[in-house]
């Protein structure tokens, strides 16, 4: 009788404490959200958080994009060539990075890169009393430190994902056409007569776009929210880099879904 | 007589709900005077601070500072009070991505829009008070532990504020430094007529420039006065405290079962 209570009492606990966490976390994300005029006032904070989380990001992102797209070029060709389909490599290329893997991917790699690195600053910033001490300098760090970059995270990861797009075909053209053979024509004409913009190329846009604001939100929440000791920042920055990967990927099944399942 | 910039009325805090750490504290700090808050550590004399410039909230009580009820601000009222007072941290917290200059820059640049001759100006008006105006251009990492304070201390006063609030600034420094803080805090306190609350448990080096000291323990204001009738009191706790005897009214052992039923019991209760 007792065990039963218990375990009731353990789940009591763990909703009650599961909605307190989301109650904090959104009632944070409306702070960052007020925070918009002053990013806008001052657009040299944002210009400066873009650099660190956008432009230092482009060099993994245009890599894995290269990767990405010569192995599912020859994993496509290898088997469409089977079927006699292998003027069709094109679209195969194109309409999984464009859908799946330039979105998925790039917030992947985005979460890595970027978002464990927000979260480990701001963590240090209030391991270190710097946030406490702004507040007594009458600076509030939630608009001053956080908001530039989440604002900075949410327009550089749909631009990330599109050069991933970009970069993946091309580099699946490369294999494609210059080592298999494949009609080069071919290649871009299957590409420009099925890929339609408004359904793919928007579609893989807006799911970038949820992944933007989920990931940075979740990276600026766990390292304002960590516990000021090392031990602490550590547990945040995995917890961000953990929670990211599967609020991508089960965002991804839900955005796949909606666009793409009728 | 002089006035009272922060009266503390019947304050109650709790980080979780279960352990008061304030339980009913009145206090009073005098305008213009160096205010000294004291008390064994883990006693929540940091939290007193913090309660002061609105960090945190008590769960009752009242806290106001200027005629101002601290707690009952609003968010953008708070942030204008905040912008005369200043606190020194422990650690400094000096913002590591900026040099010295740019730190003591940082407050007049987020509320003010003056042009860059004149913040140079008074940056280095405070540089010069805390004796630090050739380290400029250093960075945080380049700086000793008191060299870090002393900056930390200029950027604090760069608003000039009327009230300032130091978290432990004796702890962890040399012999000189030490001297130097404590000359410099009771310098600016004189020179700029404002009213400090210093947080610490170095009974020599406080009662040495506090005008009037309080002491805390197990959330109540156990005595108060200024360092001499502190020194002279018969209190047994206050002389436990100032003489600073390993057991007395303060136990040295955190409340725990009975030491033999804890052994015997062989397992966690």
């Amino acid at each position: 009788m007792n065990g039963l209570f218990n375990f009731l009492q353990s789940i009591g606990a763990f909703v009650i404490d599961s909605l307190a966490s989301l109650g904090r976390s959104v009632s944070f994300l409306i702070n960052v959200l007020l925070g918009f005029k002053e990013v806008v006032l001052r657009p040299s904070l944002l210009v400066r958080e873009i650099y660190s989380v956008g432009v230092l990001s482009l060099l993994i992102i245009f890599f894995s994009a290269i990767f990405v797209g010569m192995v599912v070029s020859l994993l496509g060709y290898t088997i469409l060539v089977d079927f006699g389909g292998e003027e069709s490599l094109g679209l195969l290329v194109s309409l999984t990075l464009v859908r799946e893997l330039a979105p998925v991917l790039g917030a992947l790699l985005f979460s890595g890169r970027a978002g464990s690195a927000l979260t480990a600053e701001i963590g240090l910033m209030k391991a270190t009393e710097q946030l406490a001490s702004m507040e007594m300098m009458a600076v509030d760090p939630v608009r001053r430190i956080v908001a530039p970059r989440f604002f900075a995270g949410l327009i550089s990861l749909p631009i990330l994902t599109i050069i991933f797009m970009a970069v993946g075909v091309y580099s699946g053209y490369l294999v494609g056409s210059e080592w298999k053979g494949v009609d080069a024509g071919a290649f871009w004409s299957q590409i420009q007569n099925k890929v339609e913009f408004r359904h793919d190329i928007i579609n893989g846009i807006i799911k970038s776009i949820v992944f933007a604001f989920v990931v940075t939100w979740i990276a600026v929440y766990q390292g304002y929210n960590a516990m000021p000791t090392s031990e602490g920042v550590s547990r945040a920055t995995t917890n961000s880099v953990v929670y990211s990967a599967l609020a991508i990927l089960g965002l991804d099944f839900v955005l796949t879904a909606i666009m793409f399942a009728s | 007589m002089s006035n009272t910039l922060i009266k503390i009325r019947d304050v109650y805090f709790s980080w979780d709900g279960k352990r008061d750490i304030y339980a009913g504290v009145d206090l009073d700090i005098p305008e213009g005077k160096i205010t000294a808050i004291m008390g064994p550590s883990g006693t929540g004399k940091t939290t007193l601070l913090r309660l002061i410039g609105g960090q945190l909230k008590p769960t009752s009580g009242s806290v106001e500072v200027a005629g101002q009820e601290i707690p009952k601000l609003k968010r953008k009222e708070l942030y204008l009070a905040r912008r005369k007072m200043g606190m020194l941290f422990q650690s400094g917290a000096l913002l590591t991505d900026l040099n010295v200059f740019e730190n003591i820059a940082f407050p007049i640049r987020e509320h003010y829009e003056f042009s860059e001759s004149m913040i140079r100006d008074i940056v280095l008006m405070k540089l010069e008070l805390v004796g630090l105006r050739g380290a400029r251009q250093l960075m945080p990492a380049e700086l000793s532990g008191g060299m870090k304070r002393r900056v930390a201390l200029a950027r604090a006063i760069a608003l000039d504020p009327f009230l300032m609030m130091y978290d432990e600034p004796f702890t962890g420094l040399d012999p000189v430094t030490l001297g130097t803080i404590v000359s410099l805090i009771k310098e600016l306190n004189d020179a700029l007529g404002l009213t400090s609350v210093i947080v610490s448990h170095d009974i020599g080096e406080t009662f040495s420039i506090a005008d009037h000291v309080c002491i805390l323990s197990e959330g109540k204001v156990m005595a108060t006065g200024s360092p001499e009738e502190l020194k002279n009191s018969d209190s047994a706790f206050v002389k436990q405290f100032v003489n600073g005897h390993p057991d007395g009214p303060m136990p040295f052992h955190f409340p725990a079962d009975e030491y033999t039923q804890d052994l015997l019991a062989g397992k966690d209760l």
